[in-house]
């Protein structure tokens, strides 16, 4: 943890084509849209449950560390999904 | 309206198990349409086929499908709007968990039902169009308002705040039309668009010789879609481009709906059950909802098992190398082009068959007039019921 990392208040929402909920079947988190599905893995799925349109990236960064305190420093993870799954339109930011 | 979910099959593909779950339920609802496309993947003999379900079984079918781990759920046809339960089922689809999307032509709809629809939890929907230019639509299409009324459901479904996607199948009489085809639907703020090259079975498989574009066509409409998809992009316009080129101009043969009974579920208007639109026209005999569970069919019935690993196969494709790879292509095509659902697909440039794929090219670069069209309605529909 780095107190150095100063805070990002972007707001991730997700992108209006695309649905987000957890497949009993699949046992896994996915993307719904027009006559498609996207499985997430499970960090992909973790970080995506929490974004609700309220909590910035530094939110979500705190609530997963609180979630999986073993799991280390995960700003970067985070923060490099978020790129993908922006650059595929699943997220956008307010 | 049809379609075959052909934009799904390889994000799909990507995520299934080995022997996978009906991920993607079709429901064609009736088969019952105001139009009359000539390519129309419904059975020749629409017309002689039996009782429709009820909302009831529908509803049980659904929330079967759902259990086996069913996500998307298309409502198709025929046009599903001719269903007056067409709201309370998507309803339910929707409580159970589906994306639910509706593949319509436009007809029939109107902004009341649109919202309705948005309130039953409608998630998607998929307008269809025959081409962009007013006159080849409706010549198409065998109606003279259609066209308009497509533009105007469109723009609706947008402003209802839907995801949209259009879907233009195209063929020789709207192919080289593409630029504009593109800029409308630009103009209409769709999310994705289909475009198409129809599939040669059924209706379209009467009507190839005025269907199947030349290679010539096909090679100008792909790079003018792929230069659009450039100036889109550098202009920050997040619209989809999905080109699909018929496999009449490939070598090697497209694996059947990303494997025979591994990710699609079909079920017809009066509930027979089938692993692709198409399959019904196969000597199979496929099971029925009204008898069997989804379960029962998805894993144990001989009509889903019939082409599940490759005992079946025959020469060339048993002793291929690329067996894995295309599953020896599409049954459907290998039996209505040889007579033999054993055989290799006709597409494949190693199949005995294949002069059979090279003269429809060849038929394409040959003029046919426009009269001898055969119109997909009840009274064609009969014709072929007792022919057939
Ligand atoms: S011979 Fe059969 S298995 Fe081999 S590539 Fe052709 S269709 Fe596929
Ligand atoms: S063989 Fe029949 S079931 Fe398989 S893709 Fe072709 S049309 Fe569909």
């Amino acid at each position: 943890m780095n107190a150095a990392v100063k805070t990002d208040f972007r707001v991730p929402v997700l992108g209006s084509l695309f649905r987000f909920q957890w497949e009993p079947a699949q046992q896994a988190y996915v993307l719904l849209y027009p006559e498609g599905m996207v499985k997430l893995n499970e960090s992909a799925g973790e970080i995506l449950s929490l974004v609700d349109g309220q909590r910035n990236v530094s939110a979500i960064t705190a609530a997963l560390r609180e979630k999986f305190p073993q799991a280390g420093d995960l700003s970067r993870d985070i923060t490099e999904f978020l790129e993908v799954a922006r650059e595929q339109h699943w997220i956008d930011y307010r | 309206m049809n379609s075959t979910g052909s934009t799904t099959a390889n994000t799909l593909a990507r995520e299934q198990k080995p022997h996978g779950q009906p991920l993607w339920l079709l429901a064609e609802l009736t088969y019952k349409c105001p139009l009359q496309c000539p390519y129309c993947s419904n059975p020749l003999d629409f017309a002689d086929t039996g009782a429709e379900l009820t909302t009831d079984e529908w509803i049980s079918v659904f929330r079967q499908a759902r259990e086996m781990g069913a996500a998307q759920l298309g409502f198709s046809g025929g046009e599903p709007l001719v269903r007056q339960d067409l709201e309370q089922l998507i309803a339910e689809a929707r409580k159970l968990g589906y994306y639910t999307n509706l593949i319509t032509s436009g007809i029939g709809l109107s902004a009341e039902r649109i919202a309705a629809f948005r309130e039953a939890g409608l998630d998607h929907i998929q307008v269809s169009f025959q081409a962009s230019d007013e006159e080849v639509n409706n010549m198409l299409a065998g109606s003279k308002k259609a066209f308009q009324q497509k533009l105007k459901i469109a723009r609706e479904v947008k402003a209802q705040g839907y995801p949209m996607v259009l879907n233009f199948v195209t063929h020789k009489h709207n192919i080289d039309q593409i630029d504009r085809i593109i800029e409308l639907c630009v103009e209409l703020g769709a999310d994705y668009v289909e475009l198409a090259t129809c599939q040669y079975y059924g209706w379209a498989y009467e009507n190839r010789e005025q269907l199947l574009p030349t290679r010539a066509q096909l090679e100008r409409a792909e790079r003018i879609t792929n230069e659009y998809r450039e100036t889109l992009k550098a202009e920050g316009n997040p619209i989809r481009l999905i080109f699909v080129t018929p496999d009449y101009y490939e070598e090697r043969p497209k694996k059947c709906m990303n494997g025979w009974g591994e990710i699609f579920l079909t079920v017809t208007p009066d509930g027979t059950a089938l692993p692709c639109h198409s399959a019904r026209m196969l000597p199979i005999e496929f099971p029925n909802v009204k008898q069997q569970s989804i379960e029962a069919i998805w894993n144990a019935s001989n009509g889903f098992n019939h082409f599940r690993g490759d005992e079946w196969m025959q020469e060339p494709c048993r002793s291929c190398d690329e067996k894995e790879k295309d599953h020896g292509g599409c049954r459907c095509q290998a039996y209505l082009m040889t007579g033999d659902m054993n055989a290799a697909d006709p597409v494949c440039a190693k199949s005995p068959d294949h002069h059979l794929i090279e003269a429809a090219r060849a038929s394409a670069e040959a003029e046919h007039p426009a009269t001898a069209i055969t119109y997909r309605n009840e009274r064609n529909s009969r014709v072929f019921a007792r022919s057939g």
